[in-house]
């Protein structure tokens, strides 16, 4: 099919949903459930798991359709789910039934789903990892602990890389399971933040036991499942373009304007250089849109954690700098646990300054993106590793 | 919403058209011949450049065929002057393709244009466009020629300080104000009354001329209701274009950087496996992309109407010069030593990264424009929440 004729089917399924189940007024779960029987969750999956077969840069023209007429981003609802789980388990899952059986919940939402990968001896060095699985009968035993999960204490599954063989060099030992979070031996608590706040957790597990069938990908091959996950990352191409001047800009320019009395000519040409670096970026997302509908996403999709994560930050600094001594009034630190679901970025602008301080080591530190940027993308040497070759249990830790 | 994505994707055609620039830059413009033509008189191949005209037909590639193009569209344009920008192609493109042409597109049909027109597309005849610009924008107050006369006989008197490939032109395209205000004139560069001194600049490869005008004849272009529109139209264009053409020097900077931090050891390791080399390619990368991102986005504008012409040309602007001029600059810190050298061509791309980031507004000028049109007349209806303290 063509593309024009694929998207063209793209677009007369999604206006059917929104006919049939108008978003406004139907719950959530039923509308991306009717999403999900659509074949529109991830267009480019096959019928019957909530796709379409058709090349993914068609989900652009479903995201629009389904986001204008009132429905929600499914992404911002589940986002590891949408995001990381459903490609991974589309590709790695042991059964089409298991397949199935856990991406229609997670479509809907009723089923949240958390990664469970970073520890506090692995961040950046992610395949470094402790957490341990040891086989025993139908089961893996699992013992460790995760830090920095979002949503786990929501979540009814996680993905779990864990090190089955500490005798082979790091990569090598490691394996990717699905684990039920409310299974016991699965212990998660709040972690409070610089913010005061705690969105994310800390998960231990102590002898906690997830069936075998529960594997994704061969044991021993979890690196090489989560790097296929991580390569699938559906935001970088999913969702609808923005607009010019929308996002994080559009806060610090409202707050320009509605500060008349703290304009200089030197916060002017800051705030427009950052309106400016905004604007490319919005404008590389988009073609990097478009190079996904024609070929294959192009080297201008790598880049935008690594700007984003920065603008934020420069642009609530510069916030921060018009308010002056305004800018250090706080509302208070809430007390740890009590507002876990009050998402920071409804509180005010210096709580979004503060949490900004996070996104430049979150989900890859801008040191981690521009390594990649400059192996990956502009094919540069790696750095040297003192670990290289090493058994993971003789390499120093700490 | 298909056609919304049409913006970025590129046609097989235009691929082609890409390849084959690149192939005819590599065979007449390697750097030993730029080097060479750089220091001739005049400072590129007229020969050459008819063949752009003639055997690629790139000079004109937006021009409509019943006007002596091809009919294609600015993007088609855009994508040989990146290639043109990538390798210093040597010729007049400034002065002929980004604004000259422009401009007689823009410009009432006629004898004076048409014939003109045609032979600038095809490479036959060169022109500069001896406009004053302030910061990229048509200023009637910096027009410094006076024009007198009437119908089509016109005597042109004045001075345009810098004019870019006026030394080497045919024709000048010039303003002048006259009894009825600024009208936009064609000149033969050779006649009676017409002086060009060539001055020194920094960048060899784009020369830059003095053009006194003492009761030089002019041909009347564009009157005074369109001459605004005229030289505004082209100089939008040329923003664009000389956008895409840093676009082009600066993507071929960060390869050679690229290529050098590959294959440069040092400490007995590639200095490209440093992290501090290696994150400084990324962040040239990431100027790479959004300048190519911002460039192509305000060629698209002017061909569709989709954006504020004025407003993606100065968004063009201001990105690629500070692209162009950090890329340069940080591509002769990773070559190190040998790219501060006269043997190697780095400095060729750091001087036209230079002289491009002064034509036609500074990014500072820019940003001030982009200031006047986004910030001023912001709303400040829904300012976020700001703590109080209580």
């Amino acid at each position: 099919m063509s593309n024009a004729a694929e998207a063209e089917r793209v677009a007369e399924l999604a206006r059917q949903v929104v006919d049939d189940h108008d978003p406004k007024s139907v719950p959530i779960p039923e509308f991306l459930g009717a999403c999900y029987d659509a074949g529109l969750s991830w267009v480019h999956f096959p019928e019957g798991l909530g796709g379409l077969g058709v090349s993914r840069g068609n989900q652009a023209v479903a995201d629009r359709i389904l986001t204008s007429a009132g429905g929600p981003v499914p992404l911002g609802l589940n986002p590891m789910g949408y995001g990381t789980a459903a490609p991974t388990l589309r590709e790695h899952a042991q059964s089409e039934d298991l397949v199935k059986s856990w991406l229609r919940p997670l479509a809907t939402t009723e089923d949240i789903w958390c990664q469970l990968f970073s520890e506090p001896g692995a961040g950046s060095d992610l395949a470094g990892l402790a957490t341990s699985a040891v086989r025993d009968g139908d089961d893996w035993v699992i013992n460790g602990q995760k830090v920095w999960t979002s949503l786990a204490h929501r979540a009814r599954w996680g993905l779990l890389l864990a090190r089955t063989n500490p005798d082979v060099p790091k990569h090598k030992g490691l394996t990717y399971f699905v684990i039920d979070m409310h299974s016991p031996g699965v212990e998660t608590r709040p972690l409070r933040q610089l913010t005061g706040q705690a969105e994310f957790n800390e998960v231990y597990f102590t002898d906690a036991r997830i069936p075998d069938a529960h594997r994704l990908g061969e044991v021993g091959n979890g690196w090489g499942v989560a790097m296929t996950t991580l390569m699938n990352e559906r935001s970088a191409l999913g969702g609808s373009g923005s607009r010019r001047g929308a996002g994080t800009i559009s806060e610090a320019v409202s707050l320009w304007a509605a500060r008349p009395e703290r304009q200089t000519p030197v916060l002017r040409d800051r705030l427009v250089q950052l309106w400016l670096r905004s604007e490319a970026q919005r404008l590389t997302s988009e073609r990097s849109r478009a190079a996904a509908t024609v070929g294959g996403p192009g080297p201008e999709g790598s880049i935008g954690k690594l700007v984003g994560a920065e603008l934020n930050q420069q642009i609530y600094q510069f916030c921060m700098d018009l308010l002056g001594p305004e800018g250090i009034l706080y509302h208070g630190y809430a007390k740890p646990g009590s507002d876990r679901e009050d998402a920071d970025w409804r509180g005010p602008i210096q709580q979004r300054y503060l949490r900004s301080q996070a996104n430049t080591i979150e989900g890859g530190t801008s040191d981690v993106m521009r390594n990649i940027l400059g192996e990956r993308v502009l094919g540069l040497p790696g750095d040297l590793r003192a670990d290289a070759g090493m058994p993971w249990k003789e390499i120093p830790r700490g | 919403m298909v056609e919304e994505l049409a913006e970025f994707a590129f046609t097989d055609e235009q691929g082609q058209l890409r390849s084959a620039v690149r192939r005819f830059c590599a065979e007449n413009f390697d750097e030993q011949t730029v080097r060479r033509l750089q220091e001739s008189d005049p400072p590129f191949d007229p020969k050459v450049w008819a063949r752009l005209g003639t055997e690629l037909g790139v000079l004109g590639l937006s021009v409509s065929e019943a006007d002596g193009g091809v009919g294609g569209n600015l993007v088609d344009q855009a994508i040989a002057v990146e290639e043109f920008g990538a390798t210093l192609a040597c010729g007049p493109s400034f002065g002929t393709v980004f604004l000259a042409i422009p401009a007689l597109v823009a410009a009432p049909a006629g004898a004076v244009r048409d014939g003109l027109l045609a032979e600038l597309v095809e490479g036959r005849r060169t022109a500069a466009f001896a406009v004053t610009d302030r910061a990229g924008a048509f200023d009637a107050s910096a027009v410094q020629v006076t024009a007198s006369g009437g119908g089509q006989e016109w005597t042109l008197s004045g001075t345009v300080d810098q004019v870019v490939d006026a030394a080497a032109a045919d024709e000048l395209l010039v303003a002048a104000t006259g009894p009825d205000g600024v009208s936009l004139f064609v000149v033969d560069a050779t006649a009676a009354g017409v002086r060009r001194t060539p001055l020194s600049t920094i960048d060899l490869t784009r020369p830059v001329a003095r053009v006194s005008l003492s009761d030089a004849p002019g041909r009347l272009l564009a009157g005074p209701d369109e001459a605004d529109r005229v030289i505004g139209h082209a100089l939008t264009v040329g923003s664009a274009l000389l956008a895409v053409e840093q676009v082009g020097g600066a993507q071929h900077m960060l390869d050679l950087a690229v290529q050098y931090a590959k294959e440069r050891l040092q400490f007995g390791r590639p200095i490209g496996s440093f992290q501090a080399v290696k994150h400084r390619l990324a962040d040239m990368l990431v100027d790479v992309e959004h300048a190519r991102s911002v460039a192509y986005h305000a060629v698209w504008a002017l061909s569709d109407g989709s954006d504020d012409p004025a407003l993606a040309a100065s968004i063009a602007a201001a990105t690629c010069s500070a692209a162009f001029s950090r890329v340069a600059a940080d591509a002769i810190q990773t070559l190190g030593g040998i790219g501060f050298t006269w043997e190697h061509q780095a400095h060729l791309y750091f001087k036209r990264a230079t002289v491009d980031a002064a034509l036609l507004g500074s990014a500072e000028q820019h940003r001030s424009r982009i200031a006047d049109l986004v910030l001023d007349t912001a709303s400040d209806e829904k300012p976020p929440r700001v703590a109080d303290g209580t």
